[in-house]
């Protein structure tokens, strides 16, 4: 049964310097205030995993969190590179990082086999590109037709950890709007963190909500507005001008420091 | 009060949107693409199904979203599912019948690649990667790939194969269409004004030209308008 506790708690409690971590939300209700604590808690040579790496990923990986980044689209939606990205496997800074590449398909069908707790899921795909060579698939002979698929191996994150905008007081939480693959993710790990916009006495079903019960999560914490500048459907906007202005502000190393340490790292000090 | 003439750029938006008269159904990603399919809903095909990698399917956007993810496209869509169905029920199984698609480099048999420029361990320029793209290109019956005409993007030999191209139908760039005959692209349009060389100049292979290419129809003015009165809201 999920507990509800701080955000700091409920990262302290679950991430661990080495852990493989995913940290979902596919356009929408990416947990940036979660991904902040486990920075400002100093954690460190993590596998980070998300489909998107988006301006939270950027981030992480530009202050050295990460060994490895398991991924299916690196890039910054709508406006052009993630440049810490770019940086730390074009130059390897500020470390040089391991890439496990994807397609959104097989990343998807990764999580989906992570949570029925199989060892791998079966897709078309990946033949005649040049990522078979580069990634973890195998060719596949359906059973029943011959027909020659491919199969992709389950993701099972040590800790997954996602933003839903309501939780009780039981820790049974609700999302809406683009559901992308948190529900999934969460069932594939070992443990879960969910962080929400609000806690609620109870929660009322919305269109097209996905509940997700108390009892297959570890940590419930409060984050207001803590999917900015993503979103959280009815309760925040995305803020599309900062997506922008992180192209400035992450081309440059230097830049990019003094950002974090002000916007991000400081709160540690404080 | 005449307009100003077309560019090049809302030329391509405005082919681009035309191919999608009379079509069902469009699988989009975020620019140029998604300005031409709405586009086209404004002018040639008021029903047509905008599917968006997000998990949003007839979605009916009023700006261009800047994001697949923009909250406008789960609040206008008739349904948002998640990726996992996204991909294997609605993408792999042919239901979302045209597909636009960009990318960094295109080769003569439309493959295409976004993942890196240079050696993959050692990259020169480190490109997103794959995303959607590949599935979409083999789930979708007919595939559009819009990208800018120039030997960088339109090269003799991949550095990456990402997407293949078998169900390529139409190229179209800044200059002109090329479509596939014997599965290898050929130009057959030009947009007006432009030249067979200009077009042989910007693209590293020995292009190859159909018999009879014909010029794109300039824009009307109501293609024109609507494109402008889009961008602008």
């Amino acid at each position: 049964m999920a507990q509800l506790v701080s955000l700091a708690e409920a990262i302290a409690e679950t991430v661990h310097d080495g852990d493989s971590v995913a940290l979902e939300g596919f356009t929408h209700l990416i947990p940036f205030a979660a991904g902040h604590e486990v920075l400002r808690q100093g954690r460190t040579d993590l596998e980070l995993i998300r489909m998107t790496p988006d301006l939270l990923y950027d981030q992480m990986i530009g202050v050295g969190a990460a060994r490895k980044l398991v991924f299916s689209y690196g890039g910054n939606p709508g406006v052009g590179s993630l440049h810490r990205f770019r940086d730390a496997i074009e130059h390897e800074w500020p470390r040089a990082i391991e890439i496990e590449e994807h397609s959104h398909a097989g990343m998807a069908n990764r999580y989906v086999a992570g949570a029925a707790k199989l060892p791998f899921a079966v897709m078309r795909g990946y033949t005649g590109t040049d990522l078979v060579a580069h990634t973890r698939v195998k060719p596949i002979t359906c059973p029943f037709t011959g027909e020659e698929l491919t199969a992709v191996p389950a993701l099972n994150p040590d800790v997954t950890i996602v933003h839903a905008q309501e939780a009780d007081r039981q820790g049974n939480v609700q999302l809406w709007g683009i559901p992308g693959v948190q529900k999934e993710a969460v069932l594939a790990a070992g443990a879960s963190v969910v962080t929400v916009e609000r806690v609620v006495d109870t929660l009322e079903p919305r269109p097209g909500g996905v509940v997700i019960p108390g009892w297959v999560i570890d940590y419930v914490a409060e984050a207001p507005q803590g999917s900015r500048p993503s979103y959280a459907l009815g309760i925040t906007e995305r803020d599309n001008d900062f997506y922008k202005e992180w192209d400035v502000i992450s081309r440059d190393r230097e830049q990019f420091s003094a950002w974090m340490d002000e916007h991000v790292l400081a709160e540690l000090a404080a | 009060m005449s307009a100003e003439p077309a560019t090049s750029g809302e030329l391509q938006t405005i082919v681009a949107a035309r191919s999608l008269a009379g079509k069902r159904s469009c699988f989009i990603g975020v620019g140029r693409p998604s300005t031409a399919a709405l586009l086209a809903r404004m002018v040639h095909n008021p029903e047509l199904v905008l599917v968006y990698e997000s998990g949003t399917i007839g979605a009916k956007p009023y700006h261009v979203p800047l994001s697949i993810g923009d909250g406008e496209l789960a609040e206008t869509a008739d349904l948002v599912v998640s990726v996992p169905e996204m991909f294997n029920y609605w993408i792999g199984p042919g239901r979302v019948q045209v597909a636009f698609l960009g990318a960094a480099q295109v080769d003569r048999h439309a493959n295409l690649n976004s993942t890196v420029i240079g050696d993959y361990d050692h990259p020169r320029t480190r490109l997103p990667g794959a995303g959607g793209a590949p599935e979409i290109a083999t789930g979708c019956a007919e595939v559009v790939v819009i990208a800018p005409h120039g030997r960088r993007t339109f090269v003799e030999q991949l550095d990456f194969t990402t997407t293949r191209g078998d169900r390529t139908t139409l190229v179209i760039t800044d200059l002109g269409v090329l479509e596939p005959v014997d599965g290898e692209l050929t130009l057959t349009t030009l947009h007006p004004g432009v030249t067979v060389e200009q077009v042989r100049e910007a693209t590293a292979w020995e292009l190859k030209c159909a018999d009879n290419v014909v010029v794109s129809e300039a824009p009307t003015a109501r293609e024109l308008s609507a494109l402008r009165e889009l961008v602008s809201r």
